[in-house]
């Protein structure tokens, strides 16, 4: 049997928009799509994708890319098709609009893998650039009774088991936990590899599955969040720089030194 | 009713009561106050030590205990199995940790088991005159928007940033009633397994702690560069950092990273050297006093954040500064 890797990957507004594109709509409570700017995978769900191919690179595995949203784009979804996944799932609802609670996200996501006949491994991003909650495949490895090793920068697997290079703020640690494991990672992983021509052009033919809430069989008190969003704005930042000046560049940072003395800080 | 206004999830450092610990009983001990409850620390480990102590020095009115040899590796299955259990017994109407290395992988497990919602990494947490609802403001779009959230379970739940509270001033007459809890622990409960640790901080002075940091980023266009910053320094007695950028570019270590996925930082002094400053960064320095930047690029967003800026080649500007900076010191 083929190690069976499931990836989750989230769409998110792509984080390096210029901050003159960023809007809150406060009255709404969201975050406004930008116009004219497209969403993309978010970037540590591209290193879990990575990571999966990794594995799927020196053994025999198959890897199953799940996501949950709305408004899905198809471009930014198959990139991992076209990096080199086997199955890309999508869990598609109206309810889903501006979904900020995790445990929400994380009943739908158990309901779909468990649809799906489970995984030996689950791997994803360390958490989403936009709600940055980091919560969703902590709590499916509790509701499924999986393993769990959280920030990943090298995963591997064999004898049943996987082995991560878990970051820690001193360095990092080699652990090692049972399959099935969840296992988020982190940037350090190193660089997603790029689409090839060919696994762009695998990745238009294939077809994703697309379910509703009402095809998981998620009953609507499990629908109902934890959390209320109370309010969402843009924090204010007043801060004035003072811009030390000179004739050249060495004398500007000569009078910053001389500056940050007289301010008495070194 | 509760019976415990706000349990706060402390953690251990060489048998002490951490740093962050204490900052989140300060940002506990008002909800307490304006819940008319007590205050309570759950404390973990081979041996608890004087740890309630310094709990009821720092606000906490009683401590809920579980002292294990298992505990004392913070394994996170075991440490959450019995965190569960205290949890349960003192039955808080708001639990808090803080989100630490420990915590960003048991908050978010232990909200699970309890079946509650979260509000992660939060920078304030309050509950309104009159009220027992927790409303908690949160960073989002990193740290572009700022979320409030309130629970819709029992407890209310939230973890706390770093540093985003200043510790409470300890009052050593204060005491407190220690419930020890018993925990039915086995070691087959740890499903994953240290085989080995690698260190690889930067020599000399811990970032965290560091009253004085300078760091880098992508503008430096290398790890050499990284050479000019360490002789900086030393001259100032400073600890060293970087941004992501140079960390994802393989420049410097990752432990060298300050931001929303590295460190958070709060020195006297912040300069940063070719950083540019996106948002990510800014979640980890913001709480510097006094942040210097040094940037080619005047609308850098750096500069939004920096009391005072130079404009122009790092280089340039870094080696004169590095100089004066030696000479001033010395004198």
């Amino acid at each position: 049997m083929p190690l069976n890797i499931v990836v989750l990957a989230k769409q998110v507004i792509d984080p390096e928009i210029p901050m003159s594109a960023f809007q809150v709509d406060r009255d709404n409570r969201r975050i406004v799509t930008p116009a004219n700017i497209p969403p993309v995978v978010n970037g540590f769900d591209e290193n879990a994708v990575e990571a999966s191919l990794q594995i799927k690179d020196s053994q025999e595995a198959s890897v199953t890319v799940l996501s949950m949203g709305t408004g899905f784009s198809m471009d930014a979804m198959k990139k991992p098709l076209a990096m080199g996944a086997d199955e890309l799932v999508l869990i598609r609802d109206d309810a889903f609009v501006n979904t900020v609670d995790s445990a929400v996200t994380t009943r739908m996501l158990v309901a779909a893998l468990n649809k799906l006949g489970g995984f030996d491994l689950l791997i994803a991003g360390r958490q989403a650039s936009d709600w940055d909650n980091a919560q969703v495949p902590l709590g499916i490895a509790e509701l499924m009774g999986a393993s769990c090793v959280t920030l990943g920068k090298k995963v591997e697997v064999g004898d049943g088991k996987v082995v991560v290079e878990r970051i820690v703020p001193e360095g990092y640690e080699v652990v090692e936990a049972p399959l099935p494991a969840v296992v988020t990672v982190s940037n350090e992983l190193g660089q997603p590899r790029y689409p090839t021509l060919r696994g762009i052009m695998a990745a238009t033919r294939k077809q994703a599955t697309v379910w509703s809430a009402d095809d998981l069989g998620v009953s609507p008190s499990e629908m109902t969040p934890l959390l209320n969003l109370v309010d969402l704005f843009v924090p204010s930042t007043v801060k004035e720089c003072d811009f030390i000046e000179g004739d050249n560049e060495e004398e500007a940072g000569r009078n910053l030194a001389l500056k940050l003395r007289e301010a008495k800080l070194i | 009713m509760a019976q415990t206004g706000v349990l706060v999830i402390g953690e251990l450092a060489d048998g002490q009561l951490s740093l962050t610990s204490k900052e989140v009983l300060a940002a506990g001990k008002p909800i307490a106050e304006q819940l008319g409850q007590p205050m309570a620390v759950a404390l973990l480990g081979a041996d608890v030590g004087g740890a309630a102590g310094e709990a009821f020095a720092c606000g906490a009115d009683v401590a809920y205990t579980a002292t294990d040899p298992l505990l004392a590796e913070n394994q996170a299955d075991l440490f959450l199995s019995a965190l569960d259990a205290l949890c349960r017994e003192a039955d808080p109407e708001v639990l808090l940790m803080g989100r630490t290395a420990i915590g960003r992988e048991v908050a978010p497990r232990l909200a699970a088991r309890l079946g509650v919602g979260l509000a992660q990494d939060c920078l304030e947490v309050s509950v309104a005159p009159g009220s027992t609802e927790l409303r908690a403001n949160r960073p989002v779009y990193g740290g572009n928007a700022m979320a409030t959230v309130s629970c819709t379970s029992s407890p209310q739940f939230a973890t706390v940033r770093p540093k985003a509270y200043e510790p409470p001033v300890p009052d050593p007459s204060r005491t407190g009633e220690i419930k020890p809890v018993q925990v039915a622990l086995d070691a087959s409960m740890a499903k994953s397994r240290v085989v080995s640790v690698v260190r690889e901080e930067a020599e000399g002075i811990k970032l965290e702690d560091a009253r004085i940091v300078v760091a880098g980023g992508r503008g430096l266009g290398g790890p050499e560069p990284f050479e000019d910053l360490e002789d900086l320094a030393k001259v100032l007695g400073a600890g060293i950092g970087a941004s992501r950028a140079a960390v994802d570019s393989g420049w410097v270590p990752a432990s060298w990273q300050i931001g929303l996925t590295g460190k958070t930082i709060t020195p006297d002094l912040y300069i940063t050297v070719a950083i540019s400053g996106a948002s990510q960064h800014i979640a980890g320095c913001s709480g510097a006093k006094v942040i210097v930047a040094i940037n080619k690029d005047a609308e850098a967003n750096i500069f939004k954040e920096a009391r005072y800026g130079v404009v122009g080649d790092w280089k340039k500007v870094l080696t004169a500064f590095t100089e004066t900076v030696r000479e001033l010191v010395k004198s």
